[in-house]
């Protein structure tokens, strides 16, 4: 099966704190093309980016498939709030990066 | 009033300068109001535990100092919410000392400053929860209760619209606000000059972070938001970037768990009806959005307490034997730690660049680390000494630790630098948790005074 990478077919990929207990995700493509196409692959779903976060799915607080913006929208609750001794990542903007592999498949 | 001008010129301002370009072509479109938010949680607790700023004195009267001139030149209000990132009393007192410093080096004509606070008394919130008018958790948090309170530094209350309308009923000319939701800054002007609320927070939602809702992606530049009783159109200043329908409808993801709500002190933005047309090259045009008003206000409260002073030390491997057991060479100096210390009173924070050190746990490479690793070492104590000290054990023990079949002997690690370094105390947010009001304006005390002369 013919597959690519989420990172060739979406236009960004973030991460960023969306208050202070949780991280956003958004994936957000230039052509509905290839946003429709991530959509039906299923490749990104609640249950797929919990897999791939290794986190309960329970952690995922919200998960929208947002067409106006072409875009898939996923948020996350922090493990500890941000800036909290310890925490490396006091924007929430390095969380994304297991998501550009991501292999989505085209027909 | 048929409609209402209103540009943005920086989405944190005090964090990184406006560009002065598109700001100036921003003036010449003869804006009815100027406007900028200027704070974030996105700092971090710091700055707010420690009632500081992280941003820059320099940056921040720059921008002020443009926006005032412009402001005034014209005779238009200039608002400013969450000031100095935190938006804390001695923010304000900062900002309101920064305008009075630029209005006589500009002998600017005597103008009406206005100003409110939002910093949150310790005792009423003890009495709130006391009386059962519970203080609700936020995503996930539990209520507060009064050891968490305890533990609290300064506490903020996120604003509505309720106090800028109330000081420009005043006659305030500049308005420098306390902590306040984003989108308030602008909603407010809009709201009182009778423009439905719901464009009117759709405004101030779409301004709030500046060019953020234009493409190409450069933070900075000057948008124009037009408000009408029928609309918002919005349009980038800066000559290389448009206001587009997936720019603007993008942006309304920014930041935020879910895009199509935006709770403020007062009701609830819902943006699932909202429709965008482009209506110019560089003007996207919004319809739709909806406001759901709350019967009784419910404000924001960010808390933010010390956990204690802290160290910071590095250190660096290259054995790939070692690498592959650095958890067990962070065992072995945590374990020294335990030996002096114990094992509570205290923090340490192992954090391994080449590994896991930006995702943690969430990391899918982490069995797979790089040829070499930087571990970074914080230790958190009550005081400075024994913050030093957790630090240096922790840090140098990886230097000793004992694994069974490593070749060098004479060393675990790598420094490069044999000490720890002092770093910010260490502060924890206490506080996501909304409270109850009964009248809107009564955690955020207004006041006007002259300035100018």
């Amino acid at each position: 099966m013919a597959t690519r990478k989420l990172s060739e077919l979406a236009k960004t990929i973030r991460s960023k704190n969306a208050g202070t207990d949780k991280i956003t995700f958004d994936v957000i493509f230039r052509e509905r093309d290839a946003y429709e196409t991530v959509k039906r692959s299923g490749a990104i779903s609640r249950a797929k980016m919990a897999c791939l976060l290794n986190i309960d799915e329970a952690r995922i607080t919200d998960f929208v498939e947002y067409d106006e913006a072409c875009a898939i929208k996923f948020t996350i609750l922090r493990e500890r709030p941000s800036g909290s001794a310890g925490d490396p990542d006091i924007f929430g903007s390095q969380q994304y990066a297991p998501l550009l592999d991501i292999e989505i498949p085209t027909v | 009033m048929q409609s209402m001008k209103v540009i943005c010129p920086n989405g944190h301002l005090g964090f990184a300068p406006l560009k002065p370009g598109s700001f100036r072509l921003g003036v010449e479109m003869g804006p009815d109001i100027i406007a900028a938010d200027s704070g974030s949680d996105d700092v971090g607790p710091v700055p707010l535990g420690s009632d500081t700023s992280t941003s820059p004195l320099a940056w921040q009267t720059q921008d002020l100092e443009a926006m005032l001139l412009a402001a005034r030149e014209r005779n238009v209000p200039m608002i400013i919410g969450s000031a100095g990132d935190t938006g804390a009393n001695s923010r304000v007192d900062l900002y309101l000392k920064i305008i009075h410093e630029l209005a006589a080096k500009h002998r600017l004509p005597r103008f009406k400053l206005g100003w409110f606070y939002s910093d949150v008394d310790r005792e009423w919130l003890r009495a709130k929860i006391r009386s059962g008018d519970t203080v609700t958790g936020l995503d996930a948090r539990a209520a507060l209760d009064e050891a968490e309170l305890d533990a609290t530094d300064r506490i903020v209350a996120m604003a509505g619209v309720h106090p800028y309308i109330k000081l420009l009923d005043m006659g305030a000319d500049v308005i420098i606000g306390g902590r306040s939701s984003d989108c308030a800054v602008f909603a407010a002007p809009a709201i009182r000059a009778g423009f439905p609320e719901a464009l009117s927070y759709y405004l101030g939602k779409v301004l709030e972070c500046a060019s953020f809702c234009a493409e190409p992606y450069g933070g900075k530049e000057t948008v124009l938001g037009e408000i009408s009783h029928d609309d918002v159109k919005v349009t980038a200043m800066h000559p290389d970037q448009r206001c587009t329908v997936a720019s603007v409808a993008g942006h309304a993801m920014y930041e935020r768990s879910s895009p199509y709500y935006e709770y403020v002190a007062g009701g609830t933005l819902d943006m699932h009806e909202c429709r965008y047309e482009q209506v110019g090259p560089k003007t996207t045009r919004v319809t739709g959005p909806r406001f759901i008003p709350i019967d009784r206000v419910r404000v924001k409260l960010e808390g933010s307490g010390k956990v204690g002073e802290r160290y910071v030390g590095i250190a660096g491997v290259r054995d790939p034997y070692t690498i592959a057991n650095i958890d067990r060479v962070i065992g072995w100096a945590r374990a020294q730690v335990v030996e002096r210390f114990g094992t509570s009173g205290y923090e340490l924070h192992y954090t391994v660049y080449g590994r896991d050190g930006i995702m943690g746990s969430m990391e899918p490479l982490r069995d797979r680390p790089g040829h070499e690793l930087c571990v970074v070492v914080q230790g958190v104590a009550a005081t400075r000494e024994m913050a030093e000290e957790v630090c240096m054990t922790g840090t140098r023990q990886m230097f000793y630790a004992r694994l069974p079949d490593v070749k060098g002997t004479a060393g675990s690690v790598a420094f490069v630098l044999d000490e720890v370094m002092s770093a910010s105390p260490a502060y924890r947010w206490t506080m996501n948790h909304t409270v109850g009001i009964d009248d809107p304006l009564e955690l955020f005390p207004c006041h006007v005074a002259e300035a100018g002369q």
